[in-house]
């Protein structure tokens, strides 16, 4: 009841005048993409990437992605193969960080595959743990649905995009 | 009801001398005055959804609104003769959106001279089969605010059913349109206004895997869009404080999920909570003291809830699993959630302080994101089986209904009335977006217009 006496008193309080005498007729302009671009560094040639790089990650483990089931976070046999892989070469380095991402398909509510997602990238980073890897070296991020790999809206593109990934951090 | 038909009507006797933007007094029509009756209380519409057929058919006729002077103005049409065209405009269009009336506009009317705003022409309008009658006019003061005039005959009757004046800064003049336009749906419906009211909303743009985010805002009838974030950080989840001058969202700057308090004033914005872990899911009390909050830790989510000015938090949930989301009761007495600690999303009640939680969702399927609405007798949710649909159901879990049938709808949001919930659409495959509405009957469903594809709606309340 007390909104109905306000709408019926007061048409506009100070503070919406201002932020509407201060509404632009035309959307603002997007802002333009920061690129940076990095010169090749030039040197001795080596073959294969530098020890330690995200590319020897990448050449080094089974895969830098564990997948889940539908609405599951549990570390298979499978994802145990892989994370045991990441965790050899991060005994390697024992310098680096990584970072876990974790990611949800479509089908599902936004706020709750945040949560989802955050479990997953928990799930494969305590599994890292229990390798012998220090936590500390870990941090977990979830993208929920908002970053799929896969863009049908069927089965196979779900399952590619339920996952956990781990990236170095340079 | 009674109380609140009082306050319209005396209301224009009662409250001329508010500052700046105002009700404004104005002068009775020379027709017969209605007086409310208990009959005409009982002719609104009540809780029950089924008797809205009858208004479908309630002939509105709004004709321009004429001026007794023409003046230049601010405002959109350039002086006071087009803009009182384009004021009947936005009336004709918030009635005609609404769905439950059909209204005609001035774009399909003759105009009307500036005396006839208090002296209709009834015989003419019966001729042409309105059952009801909306005239205004516009004025224009020498300091370039405008006064809006808004009368509400029975052509039938022959009668004067209500009248508001309001005057307006020239960047304002929608809204004293959409007051009129909540006047007419007030007084014919029996339901309390909703046309006066913004959207905050995540505005879409890019492909599917690089898609550009940004809060946005806009009018309840899509005009005055203005973005907020330059998409640069993800921006999801927004929602408008009770008082409009703020915005809590969720933001993916320096690569962290945090909510965020954006000052609307200010176009600055703080970090709510320094959380342990990932902060998401954000909402507002009723009173705007308190907002909620879902926080992940070590993979557990829990609600939380913490003072909007910033301080220590509260757990208010603490069982394993994903507790997420919340929606205050309009008393501010309980908190409806989300969680999964039965094995699947459900929707829960609790107390405000945690205490009494109390599954309420028993239908088959999965439940979520519920939020109540502002007038207490229903909870809007996403129901998950298969596709996702919005439904209702009552604060006890009974009575469950859907309100949409689509392959993805999600994440419904309250009309301030309580009668419309908006919510969003997602296509399949190309996982385009778009903000659509429906009311509680089902029946009336349309896509709102945005500028981009559109997520995350949050209709805030009637504004002050």
């Amino acid at each position: 009841m007390p909104r109905h006496v306000l709408t019926a008193t007061v048409l506009v309080s100070a503070l919406a005048l201002s932020a509407c005498a201060s509404k632009p007729k035309e959307l603002p302009p997007q802002p333009t993409a920061t690129t940076t671009t990095t010169t090749a560094p030039t040197g001795p040639q080596m073959t294969g990437p530098a020890p330690g790089s995200q590319a020897d990650f990448l050449a080094s483990v089974l895969s830098d992605t564990v997948h889940f089931d539908t609405d599951r976070y549990n570390i298979d046999t499978e994802d145990q193969g892989v994370l045991k892989s990441q965790a050899q070469w991060l005994a390697r380095y024992p310098g680096k960080m990584v970072t876990i991402e974790g990611h949800c398909d479509e089908r599902g509510t936004r706020d709750y595959n945040i949560a989802l997602g955050e479990r997953r990238a928990n799930a494969a980073k305590n599994y890292l743990v229990s390798l012998g890897i220090d936590a500390a070296r870990i941090t977990t991020v979830s993208y929920g649905k908002e970053r799929p790999i896969a863009l049908g809206s069927d089965e196979a593109s779900y399952a590619k995009n339920r996952r956990a990934v781990t990236i170095t951090v340079q | 009801m009674m109380i609140r038909k009082l306050v319209l009507l005396l209301g224009v006797a009662l409250l001329p001398s508010a500052a700046l933007a105002q009700m404004q007094a104005l002068p009775a029509s020379k027709t017969p005055q209605a007086v409310p009756t208990a009959q005409a209380d009982e002719g609104g519409l009540t809780g029950s959804v089924t008797d809205e057929s009858e208004w479908q058919d309630l002939g509105i006729a709004i004709p321009a609104f004429p001026t007794d002077q023409p003046v230049p103005t601010a405002a959109e049409g350039g002086n006071t003769e087009a803009l009182g065209r384009n004021v009947a405009r936005v009336v004709y269009n918030d009635l005609k959106n609404n769905g439950l009336f059909k209204p005609v506009g001035p774009d399909a009317l003759p105009g009307i001279a500036y005396a006839e705003v208090v002296a209709p022409a009834f015989q003419g309008w019966r001729a042409r089969s309105a059952e009801m009658l909306v005239q205004g006019f516009v004025k224009g003061a020498p300091d370039g605010r405008l006064t809006v005039g808004c009368y509400l005959y029975d052509v039938q009757l022959g009668s004067e059913l209500v009248r508001q004046g309001y005057v307006v800064k020239p960047e304002e003049w929608r809204r004293a349109a959409h007051k009129c336009a909540d006047m007419v749906y007030s007084r014919l419906s029996g339901e309390s206004p909703f046309f006066d009211s913004k959207i905050a909303y995540i505005a879409e743009t890019g492909p599917k895997d690089h898609r550009r985010k940004q809060l946005a805002i806009m009018d309840s009838d899509g005009a005055n869009h203005r973005f907020i974030t330059n998409g640069q950080a993800t921006a999801l989840t927004p929602r408008y404080s009770p008082d409009y001058s703020k915005i809590v969202y969720l933001s993916y700057l320096d690569g962290r999920p945090r909510i965020y308090v954006y000052d609307i004033g200010t176009g600055r914005q703080n970090l709510v909570t320094e959380g342990k872990g990932p902060t998401f899911a954000p909402r507002w009390s009723p009173d705007g003291r308190y907002i909620l909050y879902s926080m992940a830790i070590a993979g557990n989510t829990d609600i939380y809830r913490v003072p909007a000015t910033g301080g220590e938090s509260m757990r208010l949930t603490n069982t394993p699993g994903i507790n997420v989301g919340g929606s205050y009761s309009p008393d501010g007495s309980k908190i409806v959630f989300e969680s999964d600690r039965s094995g699947s999303q459900q929707v829960y009640v609790m107390n405000a302080d945690g205490s009494n939680q109390k599954r309420i969702s028993f239908f088959g399927g999965r439940a979520a994101t519920p939020e109540w609405s502002p007038r207490g007798d229903q909870i809007a949710f996403t129901h998950l089986g298969g596709n996702f649909r919005i439904a209702v159901m009552d604060p006890s879990g009974g009575n469950m209904r859907f309100l949409t049938d689509s392959w993805q709808d999600e994440a419904p949001t309250w009309s301030p009335n309580g009668r419309i919930v908006q919510f969003f659409r997602t296509e399949r495959n190309s996982g385009k977006t778009g903000i659509w509405q429906v009311d509680l009957t089902g029946r009336n469903e349309r896509k709102l217009n945005t500028p981009v594809d559109g997520s995350d709606p949050a209709w805030g309340p009637v504004l002050p």
